[in-house]
């Protein structure tokens, strides 16, 4: 009948204060054709994995602007982990740089878009990272 | 082998992948579902709908809370939004205000976007709160925003319909113009601590005396005087008349008023007989519709695309009535 809606979790986790740049890439893959599960700040890494579960997402973009992507990443992928949900695609959205880039990608992070990226590389990313 | 055993058993990542797969309507969804049928039909279903913004989800944060608190329940969310109509994507942004549930293995909150397939929202959302039900979560929470048809027939699903109202909002003549206070077993007005909650309580109260007239308010010199008429129906019990709750979500204000004015209301569905009357009607509902996605594809599978074109064109060029095409399609099955 219809083909398998994408489903993505949108989560901000750590302490800094705005969500404007996590709701712009929100509606970006809303209107993409989407399903955004946005779940609001301050999450911790604990509470994104479980939202992943409770929503069995194909995807979980996280934005990071406090820097802490080194942090909070792994521990997100190894919670996903846990659960039996390693299939789940993890995207960082913030300013990293280049040298984390490398590592969070040898970790396993699918994506990791900048202040500079396009809302298309970001769609055509995730669509390609589901459905290869 | 399909999800259903894991399920039983409490696994999480099961629960949740067959919640995908009964939402796609997908044959291992509907085989599981088919083994699930027997371990349901236990939990209360609870649906809460009103116009946007109302503070739905900050109210069912607090009754999952409440339930969880003092009932020690297991509690199961269904929250639903709209899907864009242009893209058929969507943001569903329910979660945000439930947060303090958030690592309670007793809660689990699922999202879901109306994906507006007509009459198919109300079936997925049935099938999925089947799951939960079966998963044995003793409370199923359905929260839609009241709109249309879809939300009125998924209210029709749950045992006890709250409907959400809040001061200021239009002066709450919106209600009755989506018909939504006919569907309402308790009402609810949120965000009593805003200006303008004595005009929403006085108008929700005019509303429901012309709904249900029988309650009648006397002014005897000067002093108002109250008297309910006991109307009895069919099963001789009282008739219910929605009670009216005023509750601060944010604040946690009003919701054991609100839970306790819920219990009333199971109690009553279960004396009177109205319990198994709802479930007599939401399982005919169910099976009608079954029944007519069955003969619908029969229909699809024994007449070629070509041969309903031509029948569609023979119509146009009137020389055939739709009732006659329709009759020779169905090979005179038709009467
Ligand atoms: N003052 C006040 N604000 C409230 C109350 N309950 C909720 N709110 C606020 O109202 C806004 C909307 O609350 P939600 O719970 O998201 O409302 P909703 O009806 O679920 O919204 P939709 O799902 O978008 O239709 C939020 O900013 C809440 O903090 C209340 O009792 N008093
Ligand atoms: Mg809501």
């Amino acid at each position: 009948m219809t083909e398998k809606k994408i489903r993505v979790l949108v989560a901000k986790p750590g302490l800094d204060g705005h969500d404007r740049g996590a709701k712009v890439v929100a509606r970006a893959l809303r209107d993409a054709g989407m399903e955004v599960i946005y779940t609001g700040l301050r999450q911790t890494p604990e509470m994104i994995a479980e939202a992943a579960l409770q929503e069995d997402v194909d995807v979980v973009g996280l934005s990071i602007l406090s820097g802490a992507h080194m942090a909070l990443t792994p521990r997100v992928m190894e919670l996903l982990k846990t659960n039996g949900q390693e299939h789940v695609k993890v995207f960082i959205g913030g300013i990293v740089p280049d040298e984390d880039v490398q590592s969070l990608k040898a970790m396993g992070v699918a994506g990791v878009f900048g202040p500079g990226a396009s809302t298309e590389d970001i769609i055509r990313d995730v669509r390609t990272a589901v459905t290869g | 082998m399909t999800y259903s055993q894991a399920v039983l058993s409490g696994d999480r990542l099961a629960l949740t992948r067959l919640l995908t797969q009964v939402e796609n309507n997908v044959p291992e969804g509907r085989e599981a579902l088919i083994e699930l049928f027997p371990y349901t039909g236990k939990a209360h279903l609870i649906g809460v709908t009103g116009s946007p913004g109302t503070g739905k989800s900050s109210l069912v944060n607090q009754l999952a809370l409440y339930y969880r608190k003092s009932h020690e329940k297991r509690v199961a969310i269904i929250a639903v939004d709209p899907s864009s109509p242009f893209t058929g994507g969507a943001v569903l942004g329910d979660r945000v205000r439930m947060r303090d549930l958030s690592g309670d293995t007793g809660v689990f909150i699922r999202s879901m976007a109306t994906r507006g397939s007509l009459g198919g929202l109300a079936q997925s959302t049935a099938n999925m709160a089947q799951v939960f039900d079966a998963a044995g979560y003793d409370v199923i929470i359905i929260e839609t925003v009241g709109a249309g048809q879809s939300e009125v027939d998924v209210a029709r699903l749950a045992h006890t319909t709250l409907v959400v109202e809040a001061p200021g909002l239009g002066d709450d003549i919106q209600a009755i113009k989506a018909g939504i206070l006919e569907i309402a077993d308790i009402l609810v007005i949120n965000k009593a601590d805003r200006a303008g909650v004595e005009n929403t309580e006085r108008a929700l109260k005019s509303m429901l005396d012309l709904a249900h007239p029988t309650e009648h308010v006397f002014q005897h010199h000067g002093q108002s005087m109250r008297t309910v008429a006991p109307v009895q129906d069919s099963f001789s019990a009282p008739m219910w008349i929605p009670p009216i709750q005023k509750t601060v979500a944010t604040e946690g204000k009003g919701i054991a008023e609100l839970a306790e004015s819920i219990g009333r209301h199971v109690a009553h569905l279960t004396h009177s007989g109205d319990w198994s009357l709802r479930e007599k009607n939401r399982l005919e509902v169910e099976l009608d519709a079954l029944i007519r996605e069955t003969l619908v594809n029969q229909f699809m599978e024994e007449v070629s695309q070509q041969q309903y074109d031509d029948a569609v064109q023979r119509i146009i060029q009137r020389k055939i009535s739709p009732w006659e095409a329709a009759k020779s399609l169905m090979n005179g099955r038709l009467k």
